[in-house]
């Protein structure tokens, strides 16, 4: 009976004891990828956005975010806030609590060392760490015991979850990277290129700007997962070849960044083979004005400087006759399809965030007209341009070399010439464009040019830093070298103070409320900024591929632990 | 013959100095910045600090002193080092991509092989379909094999590659899923099934460069055969009564390869340089996608290194397509 019982016991235990481990790498392998190749495994050190993807399925911060914005923990046991604790009640410290018995892939313990670690790295003088606004404000990081990690701010900080959340700040490995700081870091190129994380996956393979072969991390956190035992990111093509080898020809699961025309997306969908998928987050292509004069008559260092306001563009009205022109839904079909919507927000998301403005969403070329004749531009002489004391209203728009781009140059011109603007377009490069060489008269921040054309975004769902760009002193000047963020040289006192008040307001409701006013002053009530399409990211995944919940405010492979085959 | 050779090896290094300042020069003046695909969110500060820690903001000869040090003493050290086991490079500072961060020689040691099977068989792909047609067209001209080859060849020049590739992807990966559209690196050739696979992910690339090699090739072939056709030694070979294949295959061909063996020696350079478009086009991960990848980032030590080392290639086969002329024409003397 007793070695009945013990027979049982060991048929149930072999029987059983597999089954809670059953799960993982039960569904071979996942395939991605990308349309630009991977670089770099360390975040750290690129910054560009397909290596911040493809590290965080190996690398983890301490809390992501849910694709609802909200954070959620990762290698915590729960988010700190103020009323757990966790957050101090003046806001100068949060403390963060590691998840018991939890391991690096190698098998070794992730204590709160790694997160002190992971600080000194990434603000280390000659480190050139392009994550550094992460630990921006923050004072210190101490590990007050093996799994206690406290984060102490230089002052009150109204957003604490900043270091050590998201994609952009994972943990890395004080054991690995320990001879890597400063200047030393470009050489770890077998720690840069292959690091050791916490996430679903470890790198087993690396070849630059091509593969990244990945097997299921034995240490995973969840014994049941990745559902995958192997993956691997593809880079390299384009937009088009990567929504083609999951859409038509199924050779891959996943597609980060499939930005095609609208008429291919259709086709490519209609092959049945798998479906487009689109984050919508904060980018907004936008027209900025220039509030300053960029004409080239004026002296070299005065040249688009707070010193000459613009000759035309400085009256509001003509700044919002030339919005009104605009139909921004015929530049979504046009442009991005599935991939965009219509918007007069800088800041048009996450909800709650988002303000109510959607006055600019109806086109009304009369009413431009109306504008512009109030404003005193009248078309004397009959050439279809207005004019007014002489000078005729012509504008230069700018914008860099894409094909969408160059589309929604000729359709606004289009519109604009209709209210009698005179429109003459210019493309850059996007290297020079974005480039922000300061000897080169075509950087956006020169802005040697009367409005231009690019998108930007906020990285944090809470958009304080974002909004802080427009403040006057963040304007380029000569003197600043041109660099500097606030591309119009908007420049409003109670802008500047609201921003302050912004940064000391901790409650959420207040917060919104601020970050609305702050998105309409520079978007409806000056016209500053003309906010175009609210654009999203298009990925593309199989119909094989199961667990995909699509992510604009962290990686877009956050979940990627819950991937798996569908059978 | 020695003599000649070891003349024009000298002659080479200020040459290729010259190249290399010129290079330098060219990509450093041109517009853009390697920080320019990073997004706009990292503010200004930020920036400048990643500049420094690429040494990006040195002035510019102090950064062509540096690599010239690098590439010509550094690299070669390394390889010695690690062919020998020896450690005399230690923790000297090797050419550093900006991009990657990795060491630029390891990436062309990575992409190398690649380019060279598959951009290597579509050049030799390229010149087997070639110098038979070649020859019969000439042998037969205006002949109907003749017209088709001449129309095969238009169409090799004139379709460029990506509308060629483009083309062959929509045909044979999306209607008949026969071919892979993306080459797989990790790919490792063990047994039947896996050689299979290689040669099916390598299909659609040779096809596409091989067509556009062989039109080439095969129209310099056939010019040249026609020219040496008429000449006189090619009656006298026929009124000695020697068989048609001796004639052509001999004495006529021996002679017509001559520039047709310049215009193949002068072509291998471009094999290692990879092909842009169509390594792009079908996910090679080659030199060529290397070189466009690097362009587009600015990323100057892999742009320049790769240049410079085509600038290389192509003087050395120079050299070796005027050495192999003495071989193939015995009139042909340097002493």
């Amino acid at each position: 009976m007793k070695l009945r019982t013990a027979l049982l016991g060991a048929v149930a235990a072999m029987g059983f004891a597999p089954a809670a481990f059953a799960d993982r790498g039960t569904d071979g392998e996942v395939k991605l990828t990308f349309p630009q190749a991977v670089s770099i495994m360390n975040p750290y050190l690129s910054g560009g956005t397909k290596d911040i993807y493809a590290a965080s399925m190996v690398l983890e911060p301490l809390a992501g975010l849910s694709p609802e914005g909200v954070l959620i923990p990762k290698l915590v046991t729960e988010i700190p806030t103020v009323e757990n604790g966790g957050v101090s009640a003046d806001m100068t410290s949060i403390t963060w609590k590691l998840i018991p018995g939890l391991l690096w892939s190698d098998g070794t313990p992730v204590t709160a060392a790694d997160a002190v670690f992971t600080w000194q790295y990434c603000t280390h003088p000659e480190g050139g760490c392009s994550q550094a606004t992460k630990y921006e404000g923050v004072a210190n990081v101490e590990a007050v015991d093996d799994s206690t990690i406290k984060v102490t701010f230089d002052g009150p900080k109204a957003n604490p979850y900043t270091a050590f959340v998201s994609a952009l700040s994972p943990v890395i490995q004080k054991a690995q990277f320990e001879a890597c700081l400063g200047a030393a870091a470009p050489t770890c190129t077998d720690a840069n290129n292959m690091p050791i994380g916490t996430g679903a996956f470890k790198v087993v393979g690396f070849t630059v700007n091509d593969t990244v072969s990945m097997e299921a991390n034995p240490n995973y956190r969840d014994p049941a997962k990745p559902a995958f035992a192997t993956a691997m990111i593809k880079g390299g093509g384009d937009a088009e070849s990567s929504a083609r080898a999951v859409m038509e020809t199924g050779e891959f699961d996943y597609a980060w960044n499939t930005q095609i025309p609208p008429d291919s997306q259709a086709a490519m969908a209609a092959a049945g083979k798998g479906e487009f998928v689109v984050a919508f987050g904060t980018l907004v292509e936008r027209i900025e004005m220039n509030t300053t004069d960029p004409s080239a008559d004026l002296p070299e260092g005065e040249r688009s400087t707070a010193k000459h306001p613009h000759p035309i563009l400085s009256d509001i009205k003509v700044r919002t006759a030339l919005s009104m022109a605009i139909d921004r839904s015929i530049l979504v079909e046009v442009g991005y399809g599935a991939g965009g919507k219509p918007t007069c927000n800088v800041i048009p998301g996450p909800e709650g965030w988002a303000s109510d403005n959607t006055g600019c969403l109806t086109q009304d070329l009369e009413g431009a007209k109306a504008l512009l004749e109030e404003a005193g531009w009248t078309d004397t002489d009959g050439d279809g341009v207005r004019d007014k004391d002489g000078k005729k209203l012509k504008l230069l728009y700018q914008t860099t070399v894409n094909p969408i781009r160059q589309d929604f140059q000729a359709l606004v011109k289009d519109w604009w010439t209709e209210i009698g603007v005179e429109v003459e377009l210019k493309s850059v490069d996007p290297g020079v464009f974005f480039g922000g060489d300061p000897g080169s008269p075509d950087t956006f921040q020169k802005f040697y040019a009367d409005v231009e054309m690019y998108a930007n975004n906020s990285e944090s769902p809470d958009p304080e830093s974002y909004l802080s760009q427009y403040m006057c002193e963040k304007a380029p000047t000569p003197e600043s070298q041109w660099q500097g963020e606030n591309i119009n040289r908007f420049c409003d006192p109670a802008y500047d103070a609201l921003i302050v008040e912004l940064g000391t307001t901790t409650d959420l409701a207040k917060r919104q409320e601020i970050a609305k006013k702050l998105n309409d002053m520079v978007t409806k009530d000056s016209m500053t900024v003309i906010p175009l399409v609210h654009r999203g990211t298009l990925s593309a995944h199989s119909n094989a591929l199961g667990g995909v919940q699509i992510n604009a405010w962290d990686s877009e492979l956050w979940n990627v632990a819950d991937w798996f085959r569908v059978k | 013959m020695l003599t000649f050779t070891l003349r024009r090896l000298l002659l080479a290094i200020p040459t290729l100095l010259a190249i290399s300042l010129v290079i330098f020069l060219l990509v450093d003046y041109a517009p853009g910045s390697p920080l320019s695909d990073i997004p706009l969110t990292v503010p200004p500060d930020v920036r400048q600090k990643m500049i420094e820690a690429m040494g990006a903001d040195q002035p510019v000869f102090v950064r062509y002193l540096l690599w010239l040090k690098q590439f010509f003493w550094i690299e070669p050290m390394t390889q010695f080092d690690y062919w020998f086991g020896t450690s005399y490079m230690e923790g000297e500072q090797r050419i550093l991509s900006w991009q990657t961060r990795s060491p630029v020689f390891s990436i062309i040691g990575e992409r190398l092989p690649q380019t060279l099977i598959v951009i290597g068989t579509a050049y030799l792909v390229g010149i087997l379909i070639a110098l038979p047609i070649g020859i019969y067209s000439a042998y037969r001209q205006y002949s109907i094999f003749d017209q088709a080859g001449t129309l095969v060849a238009m169409i090799g020049f004139s379709v460029p590659t990506f509308f060629s590739g483009t083309l062959l992807i929509i045909i044979f990966a999306v209607w008949l899923g026969w071919f892979p559209t993306k080459y797989d690196t990790t790919l490792e050739v063990t047994d039947w099934a896996s050689f299979l696979e290689q040669l099916r992910q390598m299909a659609m690339p040779v096809m596409t460069l091989g067509l556009a090699n062989a039109a080439a090739i095969s129209r310099y072939m056939r010019s040249s055969m026609l020219d040496n056709m008429s000449m006189d030694y090619v009656r006298t070979a026929r009124a000695k009564g020697l068989s048609e294949r001796t004639v052509v295959l001999k004495h006529v061909l021996r002679n017509s390869l001559i520039p047709v063996v310049t215009v193949i020696a002068l072509g291998i350079p471009s094999i290692f340089g990879g092909a842009i478009i169509t390594e792009n086009l079908f996910g090679v991960n080659g030199i060529g996608a290397a070189l466009i990848g690097a362009i587009h980032a600015s990323d100057l030590p892999m742009v320049q290194t790769l240049a410079f080392i085509f600038a290389v290639l192509i003087v050395l086969f120079n050299l070796i397509a005027d050495v192999l002329y003495g071989f193939l024409d015995p009139r042909i003397r340097y002493d």
